[in-house]
């Protein structure tokens, strides 16, 4: 039965995911005082996507072809593991909080070899961005788990999301996580996820040879992903209320203020994003100070 | 002197068993390898030379790590440092190998010269050279003593491991020698290194003092980041792979480390844990840098090239090399669910438990948390060398005409990487009964043999701690990503109902087609950490324009290279300080037999009169 019911609930992500996406959109458009495109639009352009034809470059490998799946596939198998809609509900047992970080880490290994695949330089240059902003991501975004889980006594996914006091170590963690899922979700300070200008482009430029079914896989895959990381910090950093009603009005919350952050900042130049993501990676660390200090 | 006969005693306890088993391991399919690989490359006589001397190479791996007394244990030593140094210089033509053979038989001295330091010391303490006798003398050494001894065999084993400071000779001896060579020196040879450190300072020293660990986690730290680093600017594949095993060493040293502290913090459970997760990472980078290294050598074999720059497209020339790589490549990344995985989660764990427990140790906390960050940094950045070297090697198309051409290596050259890619599985889905035994050995190590009974393992789950609710049940994770890639996969056809999917040209702005010359490349692909990481790695330019006149360039020749730091600022003013001094010394010996017999006239002088006043 709970099985089920744990398969209800990643499905029930899996669905979920994909407004995320639309809603952070249509704030965002709002807020700059257009219209947008309904909330629902991420939705129709992966049904539309689907039934569309696909066109592949006669010098790719099958690592092209198979890099979406494996990138959708990890993801799906991270929603497993992360506490959603019913928190006790996630898979336990399986892995802890380390093994989602590393689950990502290898769709994204994938998708930086199907960029490389095709033999176009845009599709070069974005994998050798991607790595390059998600190598220096990595230290942040362990070392703020780490904080938090020093708070919680343990990587376990269960004691991270009993674990539920504000503190000033669980602030400075949470705050740095943020930076890196902002990183990580390629949106504004780091990258922007609308632009599709070669010079600017990092995520994007890797996907760029791809089309139809496997764009699809890669979208949803990257709605996933974001649903993961804003999940994990709801549950691991934002500890007050619990309950399904209270999990998404957090969730809410984090995409509104993310589509705010973005309208109101600019995207900053690659190799300033280096300091930004020192930068997070010291505030994981002073987390750790902090929780030595006991505050 | 009654002590110094070289006694024949050997030992089997745990430890040598376990490295017993990694040069086995290695050694089997790299012999296997090597006769596919050097046939053809080179003439019968020099085959079979070379033959025996690995055959003796390996022996002698075997007596460093079996035998009973140091003196032994030195002169098996020496002659694998010999041994290794004939094999890397098989190529007699190649300037560049005598070279590297020359600095690294000069650096694998230098650190002898400190083992046989740290052996007579504790030998005028214990007056035999057997090593129970220096274990039971270990006990009663003054503090001093004992620290000069941690330092000498710091700096001895740690050469051998290729630790930084210690690495320079590693990244010249590895990529020069025959790569079934290479395969071995990588794979297990560093490693008898990290076997004389757990040997002589772990098992036979103790742990004294906090900072010894903590030494040996910085430098540790250093070689882990620092190793990586240099491998991602690297465009020859086998210097990466090398640079990358100083990488892998770090992070072994780094359980090691953590050994250390942990029994300074009277944690001998999680000392226990984070020994055995070294040993692990020892096994699968054993396994994975063997196979990475066979994959070169079968670049090399066929392409005739192991520049990264002159390679791409192999996937589909050399379908079996590149999977083999490719999964090799997974591994060393420590992407789940293979080997390389397992072995870092491990240490992870380690590193937090270490920072959760002792409560005395506030700073500790910190460091801990500071290291988990450099071994991040280091696993993201492993990720994006070998997409790297994956990427540019095997994918797109060939970028020289030599590599158009190439086709898939013989049986003896698959077979023993198709080998090892199938222990890379099999050491990542049955972690748990590995991990098991590996506490086993650690316990013996560290003197706690209770200590691997504590540690209660589901026998597929690992846990670190009992009742934290922290597993990693592998075969479990496999399993799912296999069920749900299966169910993806048959959704998504259902759903799309077979759309047709057309082949065209890549897209490159409306010009022509991609071809080898207008693809991403190597050097391109690392040029953002290039700029990134400036600071260490000192990047530099030459640029050299061919004109016809002022306003017509003919050629440009654009070249990029990296310093390194050490070298620059160390090793480099060291050497020219002993050459100055060579060159200044010189000026005695002039030829002239008149200042000769001056010489002579003035030893004879200072010796009447030594005489005399004492």
């Amino acid at each position: 039965m709970k099985i089920f019911l744990m398969l209800f609930q990643a499905l029930l992500g899996i669905a979920a995911a994909p407004f995320a996406g639309g809603l952070i959109k249509k704030l965002k458009n709002n807020i700059r005082m257009r219209k947008g495109a309904p909330l629902l639009q991420p939705y129709h352009n992966i049904i539309k996507l689907m039934r569309k034809n696909e066109t592949i470059s006669k010098d790719a490998s099958y690592i092209f072809t198979a890099a979406p799946y494996i990138h959708l596939t990890t993801a799906i198998a991270a929603v497993f593991l992360v506490p959603s809609f019913f928190p006790p509900l996630h898979v336990n047992g399986l892995g802890d909080v380390f093994v989602i970080i590393f689950l990502l880490a290898l769709g994204r290994f994938f998708m930086a070899l199907a960029g490389l695949d095709t033999g176009s330089t845009f599709g070069g240059m974005g994998s050798s961005r991607e790595m390059f902003l998600s190598s220096l991501a990595e230290p942040a975004m362990l070392v703020s788990v780490f904080a938090a889980s020093l708070a919680a006594g343990s990587t376990g996914i269960n004691a991270l999301v009993a674990a539920g006091t504000f503190k000033i170590s669980l602030i400075c963690s949470g705050l740095a996580f943020y930076l890196v899922l902002l990183a990580e979700t390629a949106r504004v300070p780091v990258d922007n996820q609308e632009t599709h200008l070669e010079l600017t482009m990092i995520h994007e430029a890797m996907l760029l040879e791809y089309s139809g079914k496997s764009l699809a896989l890669i979208e949803l895959a990257g709605y996933l992903k974001q649903f993961i990381l804003i999940s994990m910090l709801v549950y691991f950093f934002i500890p007050f209320g619990t309950g399904p009603v209270f999990y998404i009005a957090k969730f809410l919350a984090v995409c509104a203020g993310t589509a705010i952050l973005e309208v109101t900042i600019a995207k900053m130049r690659l190799f300033r994003a280096v300091d930004y993501l020192i930068f997070s990676f010291m505030i994981s660390l002073a987390a750790v100070a902090a929780f030595v200090m006991g505050v | 002197m009654e002590g110094f006969v070289v006694d024949w005693k050997l030992s089997f306890d745990a430890l040598s068993i376990f490295f017993g088993f990694i040069i086995l391991l290695v050694s089997i399919p790299s012999w296997m390898y090597s006769i596919g690989y050097m046939q053809g490359l080179y003439s019968g006589g020099r085959i079979l030379f070379a033959k025996i001397l690995l055959l003796l190479f390996i022996l002698t791996m075997f007596l460093v790590v079996f035998s009973a007394n140091a003196l032994l244990f030195l002169i098996a030593w020496e002659l694998m440092s010999l041994l290794s140094y004939f094999l890397v210089t098989l190529d007699p033509h190649e300037e560049k190998a005598s070279r590297a053979g020359l600095i690294y038989i000069l650096m694998a001295h230098i650190g002898t010269a400190f083992m046989t330091a740290a052996f007579l010391i504790i030998y005028s303490y214990s007056g035999s050279f057997d090593l129970s006798a220096f274990k039971e003398t270990c006990l009663i050494l003054p503090l001093k003593v004992k620290t000069t001894v941690f330092l000498c065999f710091l700096v001895g084993f740690g050469t051998k491991a290729g630790l930084i400071p210690f690495h320079i000779w590693l990244p010249f001896a590895h990529p020069e020698a025959p790569s079934h060579i290479s395969a071995i020196m990588s794979g297990v040879m560093i490693k008898i290194g990290i076997y004389g450190f757990l040997r002589f300072v772990l098992f036979t020293l103790g742990v004294e003092e906090l900072w010894w660990g903590n030494l040996v986690l910085v430098l540790a730290a250093l070689s882990a980041a620092g190793g990586i680093l240099y491998a991602l600017m690297e465009k020859d594949l086998k210097k990466m792979l090398a640079y990358s095993s100083i990488e892998n060493i770090g992070i072994i040293m780094l359980g090691i480390g953590g050994y250390m502290i942990f029994v300074k913090m009277n944690q001998p459970l999680l000392a226990v844990f984070s020994l055995a997760a070294a040993l692990y990472h020892i096994i699968n980078h054993a396994i994975f840098k063997t196979l990475l290294f066979m994959g070169a050598g079968s670049i090399l074999k066929t392409c005739g090239t192991k520049n990264m720059e002159k390679l791409g497209g192999l996937i589909k020339l050399m379908p079996v090399t590149a999977f083999c790589f490719l999964i090799g490549a997974l591994a060393i990344s420590a992407l789940p669910p293979l080997n390389g995985f397992i072995s870092e989660w491990l240490l992870l764990q380690a590193l937090f438990y270490g920072a959760l427990a002792g409560a005395t140790f506030a700073k500790m906390k910190i460091f801990l948390a500071l290291l988990a960050g450099i071994l991040a940094l280091t696993g993201g950045l492993a990720a994006a060398c070998f997409v790297k070297a994956f990427g540019i090697s095997f994918l797109a198309v060939p970028r020289s005409k030599k590599t158009e051409t190439a086709s898939d290596s013989g049986w003896s050259i698959k077979a023993p990487m198709i080998f090892l890619t199938a222990l890379i599985f099999i050491f990542g889905l049955f972690a748990g009964p590995v991990f098991k035994i590996l506490t086993g050995v650690a316990a013996s190590v560290s003197g706690l043999n209770n200590g691997a009974a504590a540690f209660t393992f589901n026998v597929l789950s690992l846990a670190p701690q009992e009742g934290s609710g922290v597993h990693l049940n592998n075969l479990l994770l496999s399993g799912a990503l296999v069920l749900i890639g299966i169910f993806v996969f048959s959704i998504f056809k259902v759903i799309s109902r077979e759309k047709s999917i057309t082949y065209g040209k890549t897209w490159t702005c409306g010009y022509y087609s991609v071809n080898g010359r207008n693809q991403y490349t190597a050097t391109g692909f690392s040029k953002p950490f290039r700029v990134a990481f400036s600071f260490i790695l000192m990047p530099y330019r030459k640029m050299e324009k061919i004109r016809d006149s002022y306003y017509h360039v003919k050629s440009f020749k654009y070249e990029v290279h990296t310093k390194q730091l050490l070298n620059e600022y160390f090793y480099k003013p060291v050497i020219n300080r002993i050459f100055r001094f060579a060159e200044w010394s010189r000026k005695l010996q002039q030829g002239s037999v008149h200042i000769y017999i001056g010489y002579i006239f003035l030893a004879l002088v200072f010796l009447i009169i030594f005489l005399k006043r004492f």
